[in-house]
């Protein structure tokens, strides 16, 4: 360790012959001083700037932190009338029941965590190659006017709301009854042969060997084109003259998707994926719920709509509700930054 | 040799082209399928004989919309909240924006870290759900008695279109600014004056991120605005879809046209402005996601 000596804060004065202080030191001891001081000074010079955050800082202070504070009722004793602050402290009660108690509703929470899980784990294994294929389709249409006949039309169903395009859904497989046939595409999948008749009458979206299927096929339909464009953007950055070195070298169409195109896309790919594995668990609540029903809750229930079931239901079990939504959004928080982190040392590119 | 390689690229061009137009196919076919069933007569529809042609064609599906107060109602509601919650998030959006773009502001770095938080953790369906419940108690005892204002103020901010617009911000050159301050430019007219202008795109397609949003708005507004004359477009689609699929509601209907095709109608009716507006607003919507995607 460092001895201290007179010397470091006071400076020998050679004309009067006796130490003073240093003049260096002075101003560092007076900026720590009054640092706040120098603060508030700086926020009253520079007022306009601060007065522009306000409504910023509110919005998200009111709407955004505030909820997350209501989210502590998981530690809380539930009660219908003391707010949050005063409400006993019950510890990590609601975590125990939720995970090991094995009663109906834990049952239901680790069915609704796997169907989280296994809804966004099946969305990129079959809706992440989509939109990569599609741009290396759209890469082979050397005209532009029918390429972009091409773009246009896969982008549209990007353009209708997911109310929309649920109302769509349930149309297309609804129910038969006496006096109405089935929709038109459990209609189609009958005529294949691929469905029997009795499960397409009894409605698709009353099964829940269906629900998934046809979450990833409406998702995938929605989202693939639209999605292509950053995929498309990076491989029409290619120069032609990588390919034309490719084919002189004599490479075949699969050789120089794997020589040429992958290396250049691989980026944005990685970027892409890594990003789709940090939202594992933060799946859109509000496309399960205009798609779900009773019947269909074995496959259909995700952590934020049973906790919203479970909370909404009564106010005594908005504590364990709540413990439901922390468990989830903390694995999802960690996954995030994990993620985040990953693509960061991965590409030297980081999302936030 | 030379042969091999072109069969390759021709099977692959082949089969790029006959999957592409499958799916552009797909993509395309239940929008003409919604407006054939649309206007198709009562037993064409309810025996499902439409594919892709309507048959005896009638439009009082369409007239019954039309002629329905609370469809006009909805749809001007949703224009409404479209309007003044793009504004209001712009508003937020820019202001706040601009001043992270700012190195010389204080506490820069925690502010950061306050919006991306917010992306990193959000509290919940739940959580969320009582909040805007104690947001309408107090908008109530400050006598904002509509719930459309509530929607309006309390939802659709998310903190990825401040970020994308902050770094716009950072993007401006500061020498144009430093001029402007040379020229006498008071904070507020920096801004207006050099920033908004040179960042027009970024903030066109921000807004048209918020548009977007907006207008597809449908859980909270479904779950905060209980007079049903407020209810935007989406929450009164999807309550005529329950309403409607519901057999047991519809074992009286005596019209000469199917329940179905009402549903039908009402879905074209909430695709047609958009289509309209799609080819204007598309360069935007795919310059939006090439900014979104990659940060360096």
């Amino acid at each position: 360790m460092k001895k201290t000596t007179a010397g470091d804060f006071l400076v020998y004065d050679k004309s009067s012959n006796s130490y003073r202080a240093d003049p260096e030191q002075v101003v560092r001891d007076d900026v720590e001083k009054n640092y706040w001081k120098n603060v508030a000074r700086t926020v009253v010079k520079d007022w306009r700037l601060y007065i522009m955050l306000i409504p910023m800082i509110l919005v998200f202070l009111f709407w955004r932190y505030f909820p997350m504070y209501e989210l502590l009722r998981c530690f809380k004793v539930s009660d219908q009338v003391k707010p949050v602050s005063e409400q006993f402290f019950s510890g990590f009660s609601y975590f125990k029941r939720l995970l090991f108690s094995g009663d109906s509703l834990s049952t239901e929470f680790w069915r609704a965590l796997r169907n989280t899980f296994l809804l966004s784990f099946y969305g990129l294994v079959f809706g992440f190659p989509v939109p990569v294929i599609l741009a290396l389709f759209f890469n082979e249409i050397k005209s532009n006017i029918l390429r972009s006949v091409y773009q246009v039309l896969t982008y549209l169903p990007k353009f209708i709301s997911t109310v929309v395009m649920t109302s769509l859904v349930t149309m297309l497989v609804k129910q038969g009854s006496l006096t109405t046939n089935m929709g038109i595409l459990s209609q189609a999948l009958c005529g294949l042969g691929l469905i029997s008749e009795e499960v397409a009458n009894a409605g698709l979206l009353n099964n829940p060997g269906f629900f998934r299927a046809i979450y990833q096929i409406s998702g995938i339909w929605e989202t693939a084109g639209y999605d292509s464009i950053v995929f498309f953007a990076a491989i029409i950055a290619i120069s032609p003259t990588s390919y034309e070195a490719a084919q002189i070298d004599g490479a075949g169409k699969m050789a120089q998707m794997k020589y040429v195109v992958l290396p250049s896309i691989l980026s944005t790919l990685v970027i892409m994926l890594i990003t789709r594995i940090g939202s594992l668990l933060t799946i859109g609540y509000e496309k399960v719920m205009l798609l779900y029903n009773a019947n269909t809750f074995v496959t259909a229930d995700v952590v934020s709509t049973l906790a919203y079931r479970v909370g909404t239901e009564a106010a005594s079990s908005q504590g364990i509700a709540s413990a439901a939504e922390m468990m989830s959004n903390v694995i999802g928080m960690l996954l995030v930054i994990g993620a985040n982190s990953i693509a960061r040392k991965a590409s030297d590119v980081s999302l936030y | 040799m030379k042969r091999k390689l072109e069969i390759s690229e021709l099977i692959f061009k082949v089969v790029s082209y006959t999957l592409l137009t499958m799916f552009a196919l797909c993509c395309l076919y239940p929008f003409i399928y919604v407006i054939s069933a649309s206007i198709s007569g009562k037993a064409a529809v309810d025996y499902g004989q439409i594919v892709l042609f309507p048959k005896n064609i009638q439009f009082e599906a369409f007239a019954r919309m039309f002629n329905d107060n609370m469809f006009w109602n909805a749809y001007s509601n949703t224009l409404f909240l479209t309007f003044y919650g793009t504004l209001w998030s712009l508003f937020v959006a820019i202001l706040g924006a601009y001043a992270l773009s700012k190195k010389r502001l204080l506490f820069r770095r925690f502010l950061n870290f306050f919006l991306v938080f917010t992306m990193w953790f959000s509290a919940g369906i739940m959580p969320q759900y009582l909040n805007y419940l104690d947001t309408k108690v107090v908008f109530n005892a400050v006598g904002i008695m509509d719930d459309k204002w509530l929607v309006v103020i309390a939802m659709g901010m998310a903190a990825m279109n401040i970020i994308l617009l902050r770094n716009a911000f950072e993007g401006v050159p500061s020498d144009i600014e430093e001029a402007a301050i040379v020229d006498g430019a008071s904070e507020f007219q920096v801004l207006s004056k050099v920033y908004i202008p040179m960042s027009k795109s970024t903030i066109a397609t921000v807004a048209l991120f918020f548009a977007i949003s907006r207008w597809n708005g449908y859980f909270w507004a479904r779950q905060m605005i209980s007079n049903s004359n407020e209810h935007p477009l989406q929450v009164f689609i999807r309550l005529k879809l329950e309403e409607f699929t519901d057999p047991e509601a519809m074992a009286g209907w005596n019209q000469a046209y199917s329940s179905d095709s009402v549903i039908y109608a009402l879905i074209v009716c909430s695709i047609v402005p958009i289509l309209i507006i799609y080819p204007f607003i598309q360069k935007y919507f795919a310059k939006g996601v090439n900014v979104g995607g990659v940060k360096e």
